[in-house]
């Protein structure tokens, strides 16, 4: 049996929305942007996903959806020309973002540091959530932006971006959300958290890869990333992914009206799996059921590294995730589990599950029997964890 | 090397089929109690290494003759991950039959090597070689408890990298052993400077009375020097029992080919280069060999200096004097 419990990482392409997209490779292949009927036969198909796309996420006819490359080049995008309109060209020199977001956010502040910007890198609790008050507290009359995922990668745990919108709104401050792993898990809703940029990626939510949106509130000024032409309204140069738009806005639909789907169906197998885990022994999963989004486990299994947890399950056909160092090319672990959990030794022995609307419960069953057998080989090899009792008496 | 990096690989992709089977099935996971050295006639040793924190962490048992010093029995306990665990076992294996002397002269290397399917390829990438030098370290520490010292005394105690507590001499003696030659690859071997950062250079987020930097290139200067002064002190009778210098040229080859598989050819694969012998031919009583560089070895700078140096020595010195080595 094959299980993927990796969908945080990337999902399946829904069939539904890969049969749209098929037409639009070989028979309407031209350019959207040319005059004649080879590129105009895509533009209805280009519309509804339009549709699709801005009814996700609730924004009006005024706010701009631009479709980008991925969630990575959004955030680029708007922390780069933030720096460029703000910053360098204006009068301030902050940026506030949290010290658990996605490399794309945390990468790019560390560039924009290197070219003289003042970054404040909020903690976060053993939940791994920042604190309101000290995000009142960081923003001052330099800031020039707020930068908050709406849910994290690694946990699953929601931001309270209805609070943060609302701060910052109150202290004339843009707010960035990176919501790559809200949108299509919870409700997203840009109008009700006051949300002046808004990140997303259609393969996070089983539409195709290599393409995702910026949303830009009500005509907000914003330098382009991309020069060259006139596509998006001149906000974003490159001929369009005609197939990957249709695709994204079907997904986006199916995504949105599977939601109660994936609050009661993905919730109640995610929480069979989580309770099944953590009925072994020296087990912690980071922050409540109710806080996280509802495909998300982040487990720690003491004394069985990340990195041969994932091999044993890999031998056995199911795919998840660690943000072990040993797991990682550059040696490297995971910010997030070091924010979040230094004292747990999280960094080395977390297990990321994340489920999807087209897991089935008995994948489920069966990745349940996997991983019990896992942890009962590798802790009967660990050195740090101890099964034989005369460990406990010898205290080696 | 820029094409094949551009799609990140799997590390697992690089990992020898020894490696992947260890990681299954090790042969020498468990633990010996006092039961079990009783019964064997030896003493029971118990040495630890790593800490879960630092994401390592390996437990070595050995049961030893207390006369002849021999170890008996070796078992192995990691936290770690498949290449701790298969280094480990493989650890474990090579100390079986070897006196504690014999073993403390283990190194990482020799772990490594007896992991690979062919001589020519590592059984592990890069950045996972730190897994065999913490098999290396718990083996000193193994000695020391034996041998009643304390493992300081086998090891410097300078702390070089506090996150992964990697002393002084490990690094310098890691550069010595692998020939380092950047600061990345001291992290890759040792895991210094892989956590904070701190003792990478100055600057960083603590002050540090240490930085690899320096090491480098304090290490490097000394390597360099010890190099000449063993090239001028090469013994002019070759230590060979047959004479070198009286086979033909296929035998010449086959000696030649020997020297470098075994030598110099596990060193320069671990820089992403290799060679290979084009000719044999016979002059004057010398015998020149034509030798061509591939991989990373061809276009870089010491291949033509310090490298072909090296490689003409130790042919020299096990081989024969009359050796000449041309890259073509």
């Amino acid at each position: 049996m094959r299980v993927y419990l990796d969908n945080n990482a990337t999902t399946m392409l829904d069939p539904e929305a890969f049969e749209l997209m098929k037409p639009y490779y070989c028979e309407k292949y031209g350019n959207p942007n040319s005059l004649h009927q080879f590129g105009s036969e895509s533009h209805p198909a280009l519309r509804k996903a339009m549709d699709q796309l801005y009814a996700g996420i609730n924004a009006g006819d005024e706010d701009d959806i631009v479709v980008t490359s991925c969630a990575t080049e959004s955030n680029n995008w708007v922390l780069k020309s933030v720096y460029n309109d703000y910053i360098l060209h204006g009068d301030k020199n902050h940026i506030v973002t949290s010290e658990v977001e996605h490399p794309a956010v945390g990468a790019t502040c560390k560039f924009l540091e290197s070219l003289g910007v003042k970054v404040t890198y909020l903690p976060v609790n053993t939940d791994g959530v920042i604190n309101v008050e000290d995000l009142k507290n960081a923003i001052t009359d330099q800031t020039a932006l707020v930068s908050i995922m709406w849910a994290n990668n690694e946990t699953g745990m929601i931001f309270p971006v209805e609070e943060i919108g609302a701060i910052c709104k109150e202290r004339g401050v843009l707010f960035h959300t990176d919501a790559v792993q809200a949108v299509g898990k919870i409700p997203v809703d840009v109008k009700k958290a006051n949300i002046d940029f808004l990140s997303f990626s259609a393969h996070k939510f089983h539409g195709p890869k290599g393409i995702g949106g910026l949303y830009i509130r009500n005509g907000q000024a914003l330098t382009p990333l991309f020069h060259g032409g006139e596509h998006m309204g001149g906000r974003r140069s490159g001929t369009l992914d005609v197939p990957g738009i249709i695709g994204m806005g079907k997904a986006m639909e199916l995504a949105v009206a599977a939601l109660d789907f994936e609050k009661n169906n993905v919730r109640r197998l995610r929480d069979k799996l989580e309770d099944a885990l953590l009925q072994i022994p020296e087990t912690f999963v980071v922050g409540t059921k109710e806080q996280r989004v509802p495909n998300t486990i982040l487990i720690s299994v003491k004394g069985i590294e990340g990195e041969a947890m994932l091999w044993d399950l890999n031998q056995n056909g199911i795919g998840a995730s660690t943000g072990s160092a040993c797991a990682s090319e550059a040696l490297e672990s995971n910010p997030v589990m070091e924010a979040i959990g230094a004292e747990a030794d999280l960094a080395h022995t977390a297990l990321r599950l994340s489920l999807s609307r087209f897991t089935t419960e008995a994948e489920i069953d069966y990745a349940i029997g996997v991983i019990y057998k896992a942890v009962e080989r590798l802790r009967a090899i660990s050195s740090t964890y101890a099964y034989a009792p005369e460990w406990h008496v010898s205290k080696l | 090397m820029a094409k094949e990096s551009l799609i990140g690989g799997s590390i697992w992709e690089e990992y020898s089929q020894k490696v992947q089977d260890l990681m299954n099935h090790p042969r020498n996971m468990g633990e010996l109690t006092e039961d079990d050295a009783k019964n064997m006639g030896g003493k029971l040793i118990i040495a630890d290494f790593g800490a879960e924190s630092c994401g390592d962490a390996v437990r070595l048992y050995w049961v030893v003759d207390e006369k002849t010093e021999v170890i008996k029995a070796a078992k192995f306990k990691s936290f770690g991950c498949g290449t701790a665990i298969a280094s480990s076992d493989t650890m474990a294996e090579l100390c079986i039959g070897k006196t504690v002397s014999e073993a403390v002269k283990i190194t990482n290397i020799d772990v490594e090597r007896a992991m690979r399917d062919t001589p020519d390829v590592p059984a592990v990438p890069p950045q996972k070689m730190h897994c065999s030098v913490m098999a290396y370290d718990v083996i000193k520490a193994a000695a020391a408890s034996f041998k009643g010292v304390d493992a300081a005394s086998f090891e410097d105690d300078i702390i070089v990298c506090e996150c992964a507590r990697v002393s002084l001499g490990t690094i310098k003696e890691v550069i010595k052993i692998n020939n380092l030659t950047t600061v990345e690859q001291i992290t890759n071997y040792t895991k210094a400077g892989a956590f904070c950062k701190s003792c990478i250079k100055p600057g960083g987020h603590e002050a540090r009375e240490y930085y690899l930097v320096d090491i480098l290139r304090d290490t490097r200067a000394e390597m360099e020097h010890d190099r000449l002064l063993a090239m001028s002190n090469v013994k002019v009778e070759g230590t060979h029992t047959v004479n070198f210098d009286d086979l033909t040229v296929v035998k010449k080859f086959q000696e030649i080919e020997k020297v470098i598989d075994e030598n110099i050819r596990p060193m320069l694969v671990m820089d992403g280069g290799n060679l290979e012998i084009l000719d044999i031919k016979e002059s004057d009583g010398m015998s020149d060999v034509y030798i061509r560089y591939l991989g990373a070895c061809s276009g870089c700078a010491s291949s033509s200096t310090g490298t072909l140096f090296a490689i003409e020595a130790v042919l020299q010195e096990k081989l024969s004097k009359n050796i000449r080595i041309l890259p073509v």
